[in-house]
């Protein structure tokens, strides 16, 4: 059994639950405090709203402890929001969240919600088929740095990457049913 | 359901477990997004000053709207008068991300709401109980709230609202099927929403808690009852340090299992907005009876 905890301060996070209570072999489990952390395999960030999320890490001095585990190659995914908790650099502003991962990304990079979308792509390292992209208020990628991989663009911009342990998308699979993202986390 | 009333459902389950805060300016909406909102409701008079000042509440002036949505990165959300459907387009047009059809302004219309499958544009809409919240989603609302009674700072009438919504979902799971066409006919719901509650168990929409919000141990109280987020309508800017109380309720929210945060949260926070006692308004003041 792997224990996979979904951070659970705000946001899309009973989705993610779900998703990964489909797929045999995985324990699900919200994470929202030090003690947490210390009990799971690996650990998603869901969507929900960065700036909520970034200053809840910091007030509950969840940030470190989370880092430690991260770079010492506890799997860590993150959707949307969880993507740009993990970027290096958030353009336009001065300040990071977690800042592990070598991509520059852009919030709200689509536009408001009167912009957001969906659309199905071949994403061929995660599914043969394609997958249903859900784009929420959504960030991209502007630019990969390092050993990241890109693993899917859409109209010319990034909207997924991995670097080794870390796994970010713009989009959201936990609001689709198709599980082919979490079964493909689940195995790192 | 069509792919826009889905992504619009969407937004609102990126709230979740959140705080959304009115404002009336884009200093006390930078207020807001620093002490840790997801969204801003812009409006020109928190419901206190609204109760107070009585008059006509319409929508607020675009320009206002405007330069919050310059100011914050996260959601901007904006109230229009039930059933003004120009207030909406307006609203829609300057492309904020969220529309409360709200109670709190005076309505426009007496008999009916807007048509929001006819936008593109989300809708939050309040609710009293099951049968008012499946009217709104019939009608298009990606998003439900409980009225409370809003610029109360009595958090009451949210508790009565959030109680009725879950105890009459709990009830209509445990029905048989051949007893949901009358139970649709007595609380006035469309039948295929009663259908998919009464299998699900569950709002098919996003479930907020409003009106009445005032203390972190109020915000942690609707989430135990099942509240999905919440609204603090005048209780941030009305409360006497309304940057701690606005990070404070934050908290709470998040952590609303647990008492030795909110304790710890709750501690100093200076005065809360004044309450009002329910049974001293006026009926033709209650503003949660608006809504058909």
């Amino acid at each position: 059994m792997k224990t996979i905890g979904v951070l659970a301060l705000q946001g899309s996070v009973v989705e993610h639950i779900n998703s990964l209570q489909k797929i045999e072999g995985i324990l699900p489990m919200e994470v929202k405090s030090r003690k947490d952390i210390d009990k799971i395999d690996s650990i998603i960030m869901p969507g929900g709203e960065s700036t909520t999320i970034g200053k809840l890490l910091r007030d509950f001095e969840l940030l470190e402890p989370l880092s430690d585990r991260i770079n010492k190659g506890m799997p860590v995914w993150g959707t949307c929001a969880g993507m740009i908790l993990l970027a290096g650099k958030i353009i336009g502003e001065d300040h990071v969240h977690l800042g592990l991962m070598d991509i520059e990304v852009r919030r709200n990079a689509y536009g408001g919600q009167l912009d957001s979308f969906s659309c199905h792509a071949c994403i061929d390292k995660v599914s043969k088929a394609p997958v249903n992209l859900i784009f929420i208020r959504a960030p991209w990628i502007e630019r990969v740095n390092g050993n990241v991989e890109v693993l899917a663009e859409y109209e010319g911009k990034i909207i997924a990457a991995r670097q080794g342990n870390m796994l970010v998308t713009s989009f959201h699979p936990e609001l689709t049913e198709d599980l082919s993202f979490h079964k493909y986390f689940s195995e790192f | 359901m069509s792919d826009r009333f889905e992504l619009n459902k969407n937004l609102a389950q990126m709230l979740k477990g959140g705080v959304i805060m009115d404002v009336t300016n884009a200093k006390e909406a930078q207020i807001a997004q620093e002490a840790g909102a997801v969204a801003v409701m812009a409006l020109e008079r928190v419901p206190a000053d609204i109760r107070k000042q009585g008059g006509v509440a319409r929508m607020s002036d675009p320009k206002m709207i405007k330069e919050i949505k310059a100011t914050v990165t996260i959601p901007v959300m904006a109230k229009c008068r039930i059933g003004h459907i120009v207030e909406a387009r307006v609203l829609e047009a300057l492309g904020i991300d969220y529309i409360d059809e709200s109670e709190v302004l005076t309505p426009a219309d007496e008999s009916f709401h807007i048509d929001k499958h006819g936008f593109k544009i989300p809708f939050v809409c309040g609710a009293k109980n099951l049968g008012e919240a499946l009217r709104r989603i019939g009608e298009g609302a990606s998003m439900i709230r409980t009225k409370g009674e809003a610029g109360t700072g009595n958090v009451v009438e949210a508790v009565r609202h959030m109680r009725t919504i879950m105890g009459e979902m709990r009830r209509l799971k445990n029905l048989p099927a051949e007893e949901l066409m009358t139970a649709a006919k007595e609380m006035a719901a469309p039948y295929d929403l009663v259908v998919r509650v009464a299998k699900e168990g569950k709002l098919p929409v996003v479930n907020f808690a409003a009106g009445g919000v005032a203390t972190p141990a109020d915000a942690a109280l609707m989430m135990q009852l099942g509240s999905e987020g919440v609204f603090v309508g005048s209780g941030i800017f009305k409360s006497s340090n309304p940057e701690k109380m606005a990070k404070a309720i934050v908290k709470a929210t998040t952590y609303y299992n647990n008492p030795e945060i909110i304790a710890e949260v709750s501690e100093d926070l200076g005065e809360a907005m004044y309450g009002i006692e329910i049974s001293e308004i006026k009926p033709e003041n209650i503003l949660s009876d608006r809504g058909w």
